[in-house]
C-alpha cells in the first residue's frame, strides 16, 4: 500500500469498508489470506490488551524515570477528568505505562516502533473503555481498527520511514499517534475521508519532531511523549469527525514528513548527540548511570 | 511491509535493535555452534557497549545463546537463567574500527572446540550475522541456511548443487567465498523453508574437500 488515496479509492471502487479493502489489497500484494491476516492481527490485540493490563500492576523501576501513570489516574478520579477529559487521562495513563513497562523489559507490541508501543494501545484501550456499553461486537471493531491503523502505518513506512535513527520522532511517536488518530475516527463512525483527514492533521503536528533520547535510552523523552501524543491523535479524530479537513491531501503530508526527517540533523535522529540528550541535566543522570557497572549483573 | 509487521513485533523491551536484535543474535550464535553452550566470551562494540546496560542487551543476548525467543519474558532474567545453565559468559568491551555500530563478536567454546561468530542489529529488530570463523557469510535468518566450509578446489560447487537438486531442495541464494584463509572457501546456501530437509552429515559426504557443515534454521 503505496497510498492513502489508493486505499480509498480502492474500497470506493469495489463498495468495501476500509478495512475488508485494506485485507483485500494486502492479500493481494502477500498472497497471505484475509482471514490469516484478520486472525494475526487479532492474536496482536491479544498481546496488546495483555500489556496494557501487565503494566498497569508493572513495579519495575525504570533508569531514570519514576512511575507516571498512576499518579495520573488518581488525579483524573479525584478531579473526575481533570481539564482534558476522562477519556484523554485514561488513555494517557495507559500509554505511560505500556510505554514504562517496554523501558522495562516488559513483553509489548512494536506499533509501529518499541519506543512509541503505548499510544495505540492508549487510545484503542480508553475507547473501548468509553464505549464497552454501545457495542456488542466490540472485539470485531478493535480488530478492524487496528488493521486500519496497520494500513496507515505500512503507507507512512514506504513513502516516509518509521525509524527515528532515519526520520526523528516524527516518525515514530508521530506515525503512531497519526494511526491511533485514524482508527479511532473509524470506530466513531466517521467516513473514510476523515480517517484520512484525521492522520494528515495528527502528522502535520508533529513534523519535525527529534529523537533526542537521554543516554540512547527509550526512556527520556520517550515515555512522556507517548503519553502526550495520544492526546493530538485524539483531539485530530475530534477535529476530522467535525468535518475538519487538512488544507494539503494526506500522501502529500506524509511525503513532507520524509523530506523533514532527512533536514533533521544526524545529532538529532537517535544519536543521543542533541536535544534533551546534551543538556546539563541529562549529562548528570548517565555520569549517575555510568557509574554502576556497565553490565550490572556481572561480578 | 506486510500490516501485521508494522502492528508487530510482540518483543520484550526496550529496544528492536537492543533488546530484540541482540536475543537474535544470541540464537544465531546458537545455531553456528550447534547444541548446548559451556562458555560465551562475549565482545560489545559501538552502542552495544555504551547503552547495552540501559537496553538490557546482556541479558538478551545470554538468553538468545541459551536458546530462548525475542518474545519470551524470560528474556528479563536471562541472567539468572545463564547461570542456572552453567554457561560461563563473560562480558567485554572492544573498539573496532569500522565496526558496525550495533554489533558484537562472541566466542563460543568448549575443552575440545571454539566458534567465532561477529553480528550487527541493523535496525527494526533485524539482524546479520556478518562472520563466522573469519569468513564473510552475511546470514539474516530469515531463511533456513547451509554453510559450507571447503578446500578451494574444483567441482565442490556443482556437487553441493546437484545434491540439493536430488533431494528437490530450492536454494533461494547462493554466495560462494574464495577469498578465506588457508586456501578454503565458503558458501552460504539459503533454502526455502519447505524443502530444507537435508542432514548435515549428507552434505558432509558430498564431497570430500567439505571440511564443516553448519546448519542455521530461520529465527522468527
Amino acid at each position: 500500500m503505496r497510498a492513502i488515496e489508493d486505499i480509498l479509492k480502492y474500497s470506493e471502487e469495489k463498495h468495501l469498508t476500509l478495512p475488508e479493502a485494506i485485507l483485500a489489497m494486502d492479500e493481494e500484494f502477500s498472497g497471505v489470506p484475509e482471514g490469516e491476516i484478520r486472525t494475526k492481527i487479532f492474536s496482536r490485540l491479544k498481546d496488546m490488551a495483555r500489556s496494557v493490563s501487565e503494566s498497569e500492576g508493572n513495579e519495575a523501576p525504570c533508569k531514570f524515570l519514576p512511575i507516571t501513570g498512576e499518579p495520573l489516574r488518581g488525579y483524573a478520579e479525584r478531579t473526575s477528568g481533570g481539564l482534558c477529559g476522562q477519556f484523554i487521562l485514561d488513555a494517557s495513563a495507559k500509554a505511560l505505562e505500556v510505554a514504562t513497562y517496554n523501558s522495562t523489559m516488559g513483553r509489548i507490541v512494536a506499533a509501529p516502533t518499541a519506543g512509541s508501543c503505548g499510544i495505540l494501545p492508549g487510545l484503542l484501550f480508553a475507547w473501548k473503555e468509553l464505549r464497552a456499553d454501545e457495542y456488542e461486537d466490540i472485539e470485531r471493531r478493535l480488530v478492524d481498527a487496528l488493521i486500519i491503523a496497520g494500513a496507515i502505518g505500512e503507507v507512512i513506512a514506504n513513502r516516509a520511514t518509521l525509524a527515528g535513527a532515519d526520520g526523528g520522532c516524527q516518525a515514530e511517536c508521530g506515525a503512531a499517534a497519526a494511526m491511533g488518530a485514524g482508527s479511532l475516527v473509524f470506530l466513531e463512525g466517521g467516513t473514510k475521508e476523515m480517517v484520512a483527514d484525521a492522520v494528515a492533521l495528527t502528522i502535520k503536528s508533529v513534523l519535525g519532531l527529534v529523537c533526542d533520547p537521554v543516554g540512547g535510552l527509550v526512556e527520556i523523552p520517550c515515555i512522556k511523549r507517548n503519553g502526550m501524543l495520544v492526546a493530538l491523535g485524539a483531539l485530530a479524530a475530534d477535529m476530522a469527525l467535525a468535518g475538519i479537513k487538512s488544507a494539503i491531501p494526506v500522501d502529500e503530508v506524509i511525503d513532507t514528513m520524509s523530506r523533514v526527517g532527512r533536514a533533521i540533523p544526524p545529532s538529532l535522529r537517535e544519536t543521543s548527540q542533541g536535544g534533551l540528550a546534551t543538556t546539563p541535566t541529562a549529562k548528570k543522570l548517565v555520569g549517575a548511570l555510568k557509574k554502576r557497572s556497565i553490565f550490572e549483573d556481572q561480578e | 511491509m506486510p500490516i501485521w509487521d508494522i502492528i508487530g513485533p510482540v518483543m520484550i523491551g526496550p529496544s528492536s535493535s537492543h533488546t530484540a536484535g541482540a536475543v537474535r543474535i544470541g540464537r544465531l550464535a546458537r545455531m553456528c555452534w550447534g547444541g548446548e553452550l559451556k562458555k560465551a566470551d562475549i565482545y560489545m562494540r559501538g552502542s552495544f557497549a555504551s547503552t547495552g546496560l540501559g537496553h538490557g542487551t546482556d541479558k538478551a543476548l545470554v538468553a538468545g545463546l541459551l536458546g530462548y525467543n525475542p518474545d519470551d519474558t524470560s528474556v528479563r532474567y536471562g541472567i539468572d537463567l545463564a547461570r542456572k545453565a552453567k554457561l560461563d559468559y563473560h562480558f567485554h568491551v572492544e573498539d573496532i574500527e569500522g565496526a558496525h555500530p550495533n554489533s558484537v563478536r562472541i566466542v563460543m567454546s568448549d575443552d575440545r572446540r571454539s566458534v567465532e561468530v561477529v553480528a550487527a542489529s541493523i535496525g527494526g529488530g533485524a539482524v546479520i550475522l556478518q562472520q563466522l570463523d573469519g569468513f564473510q557469510v552475511d546470514i539474516t535468518g530469515s531463511l533456513p541456511v547451509v554453510v559450507i566450509i571447503n578446500k578451494d578446489v574444483h567441482g565442490v560447487v556443482g556437487a553441493v548443487s546437484t545434491y540439493f537438486a536430488g533431494h528437490g531442495v530450492n536454494i533461494a541464494t547462493m554466495k560462494v567465498n574464495r577469498s578465506g584463509r588457508g586456501g578454503m572457501a565458503t558458501m552460504v546456501i539459503e533454502l526455502d523453508p519447505e524443502g530444507a530437509r537435508v542432514t548435515i552429515d549428507e552434505i558432509k559426504a558430498v564431497h570430500p574437500a567439505i571440511e564443516r557443515v553448519i546448519g542455521i534454521r530461520g529465527v522468527e
